[in-house]
């Protein structure tokens, strides 16, 4: 398990000390996958944004939902308290924060090429407003730049749907938010 | 008056009446899901419906949280009575012609941006940690709704008529939006809450911007209905989407899968 993790925009995300107790909870909840795109941890994708031991002992994993409405994340608590359990702490509390919104900047460069093996196109680098403007999305099975996106809406919240004018493929984006 | 509005706090009643347009407005897109005009759509109103449906659950969790009563998040979606709701009329409109539905997501979208973008600097953290995650994904909703206004409104001719019939349909109910009353301005006094009714300028620019690029004529002259969703009057519309919506929760009680 890599130490800090830096995401593409510079963001640390917290990981605590490796020889301590919150070092081995954050080590246990950040190989939990994200459900809905299994090759994802949820620290790649930035969901996981603290863990903290208290002096009783209990576990306190915190994330925040990439979505408001994401399904994904009643299973992805279920995941880090069993994760977390199977790392020797009994008691497990995960807290779920709102605050700072999530946004796909918080995703790690590991993360996106994980996504871009997968045939899912990574994120745009977001500008200015919340909508980035996905002028160059590369398409994920063969590179080429000439690609549409057919709907803004894709399979999940967080995706919308492209196809490649090059291979034919249609493909997955994770969109900038 | 119904016991809802008369005995919770303020700052319940005010995160309730957000979480019941979002509630209200994400079943009623879930009744596209398999009746849109093409696949992308079922898909693209399903997620437009679970973004709402993520902050209302937020925002009861918060009301019934904040009410101190011990109401979680499920009692108040579908164990209160129709009285009960305080959402504006325009999400509980039946959907009718695809093209009313995008008149209401237009109208309701742009309203519930610029809200939002307000809420931003709440002094109410849940209030302004539910808006840093709404104002990106109804910025979507605004900008889908947006395309289809134009699509439909500067398309054939049927689907001009039929963009045209859908803002005559829904713009009655677009002055409730900016309703304000005392209760939003006590929290707006203490920079919790937005007023309603500073929102509409933006909105008015925007919609008009849309319509005139859609070829489409901003409706006038219409009769207005004297509103009270956020006081609990609502139009006969909605009982009968609650009771679809609450049928199950009611029937088992308690059951859980």
């Amino acid at each position: 398990m890599t130490t800090h993790q830096l995401s593409a925009s510079g963001r640390r995300i917290r990981r605590p000390e490796a020889d301590n107790p919150a070092g081995r909870v954050w080590d246990a909840a950040a190989a939990v996958l994200d459900p809905e795109v299994s090759v994802l941890t949820i620290a790649d994708l930035g969901v996981l944004r603290d863990v903290e031991v208290r002096d009783d002992g209990t576990a306190v994993v915190t994330i925040t939902p990439t979505y408001s409405g994401c399904p994904a994340m009643d299973v992805i608590r279920r995941d880090v308290e069993d994760a977390v359990r199977s790392a020797g702490f009994a008691a497990v509390e995960v807290r779920t924060v709102l605050s700072p919104a999530w946004t796909t900047d918080w995703m790690t460069d590991e993360g996106r090429r994980a996504l871009s093996a997968y045939g899912i196109a990574p994120p745009s680098p977001r500008r200015g407003g919340p909508v980035a403007l996905a002028l160059s999305v590369r398409c994920p099975q063969c590179g080429s730049p000439r690609t549409r996106e057919s709907s803004r809406f894709g399979s999940t919240a967080c995706k919308s749907l492209w196809v490649c004018e090059e291979c034919r493929e249609p493909f997955d984006h994770f969109k900038a938010i | 008056m119904d016991a809802t509005t008369t005995t919770m706090p303020a700052l319940a009643t005010y995160s309730l009446r957000l979480g019941d347009d979002a509630l209200v407005l994400s079943h009623r897109l879930a009744e596209w899901v398999t009746n849109a005009p093409q696949l992308e759509e079922d898909v693209a109103l399903g997620n437009i419906g679970l973004d709402l449906l993520g902050q209302a659950r937020t925002l009861l969790s918060y009301a019934g949280e904040v009410e101190g009563a011990g109401r979680s998040e499920d009692d108040l979606a579908y164990l209160r009575d129709e009285r009960d709701f305080l959402n504006v009329h325009l999400v509980e409109r039946p959907n009718d012609d695809f093209a009313v539905s995008m008149a209401r997501q237009l109208f309701f979208s742009t309203y519930q941006l610029a809200l939002q973008e307000g809420l931003l600097s709440s002094a109410d953290e849940t209030l302004a940690g539910v808006a840093g995650k709404a104002v990106k994904e109804v910025d979507y909703h605004r900008d889908h709704a947006t395309q289809w206004v134009l699509r439909l409104g500067d398309g054939t001719e049927e689907s001009h008529r039929r963009m045209q019939a859908g803002l005559e349909q829904m713009w009655p109910y677009v002055d409730e939006l900016f309703a304000t009353d005392e209760l939003e301005q006590s929290l707006v006094a203490a920079g919790v809450a937005v007023d309603a009714s500073s929102l509409r300028p933006g909105w008015d620019a925007y919609v008009d911007g849309v319509l005139a690029e859609a070829t489409l004529t901003r409706p006038e002259g219409l009769r207005t209905p004297p509103g009270g969703g956020r006081r609990g009057v609502h139009t006969e519309a909605l009982g009968y989407l609650l009771a679809e919506m609450q049928h199950l929760h009611r029937a088992h009680p308690g059951a859980t899968w």
